[in-house]
């Protein structure tokens, strides 16, 4: 069991945002994010594109913004649990909540906050019939252990950024590797697309475009794909089918928890600090919703930083505290670290 | 004055809906399905309206003269599903007087 004052679900800049404004109150964070890398939308969706309105930069690569996160919050020596996806919520007698992730792995803390953006991310799968009947027995949309495909023929369908870098990586590594498209011209880093070509030009990546994927085939497992190739439909006999069209967010369990859902989203208390109708369970970010809501990064963070405020008198009922500026009170990590304000020099003039 | 154009949308649940939009705000029909609520909160516009996500797809089943798709557009809409003839990213496609009357079809989600 992972302890922990605040547990996040989520970690998007809201969710990491969180860690230092809990950490100022001595409040110890864990956070859950179904994604292998924390940084939310800013780094799945748009590392390498600039955002104009955080305040104070005017402007800022959302992977540099990640990064600065991440270097704010390390004093505070978050705990992570990354690629898991937070499945159930139970709340226990003494009020502290348990949340288990889809790989079971257990976490408790007495307050929640739920930073989950628009959802955790999920593959886009593609609407062939019975593509879930293979999956597992051929079929991923993901690919944790490129050495399981070692030795085996494997298509992979797309046409962005992940469908050429494993096309190019498992080349030296399955068989074969062909790669399916509907055009042959792909989205990518011109390294990737250079290099696909290079391999294509060797032989070592089969390249059929215009290509679909149409039809899977197999007893057990998968044996063979149906790809319509203009007008015709052949058949490719392989070992591994991995379609590979981006992710998209779905709130997926998040929903299921009994929290008061609106538009998507989880409906808060915004008068007063971001709790949701589950007392001790708050929602913070793209993932919440009040009147006049915006989805944006300064919101999240302003909405994280009311809501640690929150959450502390939520776990010190007796205690009373005051907010003290970063100026005034430093910095005190939770790994010794220290960073304050230099003092002024008081020296007489004679 | 601003110049407001009828649009005709029919949501993912077969519903057609009579809208304006204003045509000078630099608006894309993904905006203005949201800004109606046309279709549920995170299942359009996911990547903010920057051609890469796919979310907007939308079938334009009127005739009028759109302008072309960017490269940005073709790719995605490569990497899209249902993707038909008229298929469109909605975020790519501005709201401009000469679409007035236009109608438009939402994609499945996908
Ligand atoms: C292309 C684009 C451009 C943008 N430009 C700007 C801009 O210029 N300015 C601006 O302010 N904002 C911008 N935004 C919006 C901004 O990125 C979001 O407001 C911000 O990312 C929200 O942060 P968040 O931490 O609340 O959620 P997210 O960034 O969405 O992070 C949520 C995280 O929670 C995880 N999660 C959800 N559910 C679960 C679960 N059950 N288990 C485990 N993990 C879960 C997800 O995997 C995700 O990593 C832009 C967005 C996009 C897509
Ligand atoms: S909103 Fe993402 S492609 Fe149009």
């Amino acid at each position: 069991m992972i302890k922990s004052d605040i547990l996040i679900i989520g970690a998007g800049p809201t969710g990491l945002f969180t860690v230092f404004e809990a950490g100022l109150l001595k409040l110890k964070c864990h956070l859950i994010d179904a994604l292998p890398q924390p940084g939310g939308q800013c780094s799945e969706i748009y590392p390498k594109k600039p955002i104009y309105d955080i305040p104070a930069y005017p402007e800022i690569l959302a992977g540099d913004l990640t990064d600065r996160l991440m270097e704010q919050i390390a004093p505070f020596s978050p705990g992570f649990t990354l690629g898991e996806r937070a499945e159930t919520l139970e709340k226990q007698e003494d009020g502290s909540f348990v949340v288990t992730t889809d790989q079971g792995t257990r976490h408790s803390a007495p307050v929640v906050a739920i930073a989950g953006g628009l959802g955790s991310f999920e593959p886009r799968k593609p609407p062939i019939d019975n593509l879930a009947q293979y999956e597992g027995k051929g079929v991923a949309y993901f690919i944790k252990n490129p050495e399981q495909y070692r030795d085996k023929h494997v298509v992979i369908a797309g046409g962005g950024d992940s469908a050429l870098d494993w096309s190019i990586f498992l080349s030296d590594v399955a068989a074969s590797v062909t790669l399916v498209h509907r055009r042959n011209e792909f989205r990518g880093a011109l390294d990737s697309v250079e290099k696909a070509q290079e391999l294509k030009n060797q032989g070592k990546i089969r390249l059929i475009t215009p290509g679909e994927v149409i039809g899977l085939i197999g007893e057990e497992s998968l044996s063979a794909l149906q790809i319509q190739v203009d007008q015709e439909v052949q058949t490719l006999e392989c070992q591994a089918f991995i379609p590979l069209f981006g992710l998209a967010p779905k709130l997926g369990p998040i929903a299921e928890w009994g929290l008061e859902i609106e538009k998507n989203a989880i409906k808060v208390d915004n008068a007063l600090d971001y709790q949701t109708n589950i007392p001790g369970v708050y929602a913070i970010g793209d993932v919440n919703t009040y009147p006049g809501k915006l989805k944006l990064i300064l919101c999240g963070f302003h909405e994280a930083t009311l809501m640690c405020q929150s959450a502390y008198k939520r776990i010190y009922p007796d205690r009373r505290y005051v907010m003290k500026y970063t100026t005034v009170g430093g910095v005190e990590g939770f790994d010794g670290t220290k960073k304050e304000a230099p003092k002024a020099v008081i020296k007489s003039i004679e | 004055m601003a110049q407001v154009i009828t649009l005709f949308i029919t949501d993912r649940d077969g519903q057609t809906h009579e809208i304006t939009a204003p045509t000078d705000m630099n608006m894309n029909l993904m905006e203005v399905v949201r800004a109606y609520d046309l279709a549920p909160e995170g299942t359009i516009g996911v990547c903010g309206g920057m051609a890469m996500c796919a979310s907007c797809q939308s079938y334009i089943t009127s005739d009028h003269p759109l302008p072309e798709q960017n490269d940005y557009e073709r790719a995605m809409l490569a990497e899209a599903f249902y993707v038909k003839e008229n298929s469109r990213l909605g975020c790519q496609v501005f709201i401009t007087p000469d679409l007035e009357g236009l109608r438009v079809t939402l994609a499945p989600e996908s």
